[in-house]
């Protein structure tokens, strides 16, 4: 099994090299990157790659490591008794299974993505170590231990928001998504808009660029905001010339709405390009 | 193997663990990427460095070692002209070729010739790592003769020595920026989470234990939530000294604003007297006394002081020593009043910290706040809320 990038995402090579090296060696790869570059969105286009089934796992700053494994529903089997319906007398009845014992029983491999561990407690990955490792747990209630059939290749993305455990590391692949550069943006817009006209996508990724390095601001355009943008250019059908008038005059590119979504970074903007055109 | 490589890596204070190392080895020997170095690169650097903020470093590590790899004695010698004539047929499509052949192969070879002559004086290593490392000589030595895309595209032929010799990671680094998304993970520390507000989750514990004593009669049990209860006054000096500190000001009170949910922000100018506003902008309009403030809020709440606590030593110790008023009380009384209100407190000043000891007035803060002053980078924060912890 490898991973060439598909049709729909542009993976660079050194991605690409870091999902072969941990689906061959089966390992969690832990991705982190700006937002909107794609961290979730590669383990969905690895799985339709692959053709495997994909089991998402998304964590909240409640969610519990147990969870994710199994779940023992004590209120309905307290339920259960009060009415004296037979199914109490097993315990294996209220056990609701988590994503990694779906994973675990899968009859083939499965792609798991744990998405935003940093959500979580910060025993959360602690709390998973043994799990990901030799991919088997015990379930206490019914004395049995579930191992995997298959390793399933797994994703875990991070946005930063707190340090993970450096023994949850050690057993990961890392790999961090940088912003595209041009060229490999031009690429990405490719891949969404295969009809896209050369000279506004020129155009575009000239003025995105230009947006992304005006400092100061709160928030930078990322890929999917300047895909987005494209989705509305085209829909209006804007011509290539508009975003960048021929008397060299600077201009506030058309719907830049899209591409910044903070009032005083709109604010801002709007004041620099004042002053660039009174400069003149 | 390449053990030399690792204690390299260590020496260079990269936190790489045996582990890991023999996980490398391990996606060497299950043949991961090919054979060339820049895949070699990625590898090592997926299996290795764990933190984006190391990855310059590793950027750094790696090119010193290896640099020394390529200097080895024997690959020095010239290309063959046949070599390359024979490369370029191998990697070349028809129509390129025919492109090629428009050109003429001698003016191309003469040209290819001189860039990698001029390339080896130039930077080192990448003439010679173009021999050893078996792909693309023209791809790899990253110019196109006359503008002609050869072999492959242009993502394909960047070379590993030009990705960790661009360093592009180099703003990742640690303790370089102090962005709204760093400040809102050290403010995170000050989460305190406790129960309070409407019942609305089940207790099991308790349901279960209500269950028993009913000798088996459902009982259900329930509790609030957890919150996050921590409640913060923030006082930011605004104006004179503090407008070369705006912006990291900015940063520090839009992510402080958004982390906690009972926030009371006040402005002040250079120190606290009886007066502080709530809005710059109607400053001279809008007082709120002192007084109110620490009747209002309780002695729950923790005080954060912004400011850079640069001004005159009259300022903080003298009757009527405010720039802005006649004050009846000096300023350093207000300041003790405040923390006698207040006893989690810490002063915040974006000065860095080795300029402290040249000011006398930072050192008179200091003093009242019984040192509690810490620098607004990432780390003093961290001091701060650990100090407000306490």
């Amino acid at each position: 099994m490898r991973f060439e990038g598909s049709s729909t995402y542009v993976a660079t090579a050194d991605l690409k090299l870091a999902v072969n090296a941990a689906i061959t060696l089966q390992r969690p790869l832990l991705i982190k990157g700006e937002p909107g570059t794609g961290k979730t969105m590669l383990a969905e286009e690895v799985a339709a790659a692959l053709r495997l089934p994909l089991l998402q796992w998304h964590v909240k700053s409640t969610t519990k490591a147990q969870q994710g494994l199994y779940e023992y529903d004590a209120v309905s089997r307290l339920r259960d008794s009060q009415l004296g319906d037979d199914r109490v007398r097993h315990i294996g009845n209220y056990i609701v299974k988590g994503v990694l014992w779906q994973a675990f029983e899968a009859e083939e491999p499965t792609v798991i993505l744990i998405d935003e561990i940093d959500k979580a407690d910060i025993e959360f990955p602690n709390d998973l170590l043994r799990e990901l490792d030799r991919m088997e747990f015990h379930v206490y209630e019914t004395r049995e231990t579930i191992r995997a059939r298959h390793r399933p290749i797994v994703f875990i993305t991070s946005n930063n928001e707190k340090e993970l455990p450096d023994a949850f590391l050690r057993r990961c692949f890392f790999h961090y998504i940088k912003f595209p550069d041009r060229e490999t943006m031009a690429r990405i817009v490719d891949v969404h808009f295969p009809g896209l006209k050369q000279d506004l996508l020129k155009e575009a990724l000239e003025v995105f660029f230009g947006l992304r390095d005006v400092p100061g601001l709160k928030k930078k355009p990322s890929t999917s905001e300047l895909i987005d943008w494209l989705k509305l250019l085209v829909a209006e059908d804007i011509p290539p010339e508009a975003l960048h008038s021929k008397d060299n005059k600077v201009v506030v590119p058309p719907l830049h709405g899209a591409l910044l979504k903070n009032e005083q970074d709109v604010h801002l903007f709007e004041r620099l390009v004042f002053m660039a055109q009174r400069n003149r | 193997m390449l053990i030399d490589f690792f204690l390299h890596l260590k020496a260079r204070k990269l936190p790489v663990s045996t582990r890991e190392f023999l996980t490398l080895l391990e996606a060497l020997r299950a043949r991961v990427g090919g054979n060339s170095i820049d895949d070699f690169y990625f590898l090592s650097r997926a299996c290795l460095v764990k933190d984006e903020s190391h990855y310059d470093r590793y950027d750094r590590a790696f090119g010193e070692y290896f640099k020394g790899v390529t200097e080895i004695p024997g690959l020095e010698a010239e290309l063959p002209e046949e070599w390359l004539r024979a490369m370029a047929k191998k990697l070349l499509t028809p129509e390129e070729k025919a492109k090629l052949e428009a050109l003429g192969w001698d003016k191309l070879m003469e040209e290819l010739k001189k860039r990698l002559e001029e390339q080896k004086g130039r930077h080192q290593g990448g003439s010679k790592w173009i021999g050893t490392g078996g792909t693309s000589p023209f791809g790899n030595s990253g110019y196109h003769p006359e503008g002609i895309r050869i072999g492959g595209e242009s993502a394909g032929n960047r070379t590993a020595v030009k990705v960790w010799a661009k360093r592009e990671f180099r703003n990742l680094d640690d303790n370089v920026e102090l962005g709204t998304r760093n400040i809102k993970i050290a403010l995170r520390r000050l989460r305190r989470f406790a129960r309070e507000g409407a019942a609305e989750e089940l207790d099991l514990d308790e349901t279960i234990r209500g269950t028993a004593r009913n000798a088996g009669w459902l009982d259900l049990k329930m509790r609030p939530e957890r919150h996050n209860k921590v409640k913060v006054l923030l006082f930011l000096d605004i104006g004179g000294s503090m407008d070369d500190h705006v912006r990291v000001c900015e940063e520090m009170f839009s992510a402080a604003k958004s982390e906690f949910k009972h926030l009371e922000h006040f402005y002040f100018h250079n120190c606290i007297y009886d007066f502080v506003w709530r809005d710059n902008t109607r400053r001279h309009g809008e007082r709120l006394p002192l007084w109110d403030v620490m009747h209002r809020y309780g002695n729950d709440y923790k005080l954060v002081l912004v400011g850079d606590a640069t001004m005159s030593p009259y300022e903080i110790v003298h009757p009527g020593g405010s720039v802005e008023y006649n004050n009846e009380e000096a300023g350093a009384v207000w300041l003790r009043r405040l923390l006698d209100a207040y006893p989690a407190a810490v002063w915040l000043n974006p000065e860095p910290e080795r300029a402290w000891d040249y000011r006398p007035s930072i050192g008179l803060i200091r003093e009242i706040m019984e040192s509690r002053m810490f620098p607004l980078t990432l780390d003093g924060l961290a001091r701060a809320m650990r100090e407000l912890n306490k």
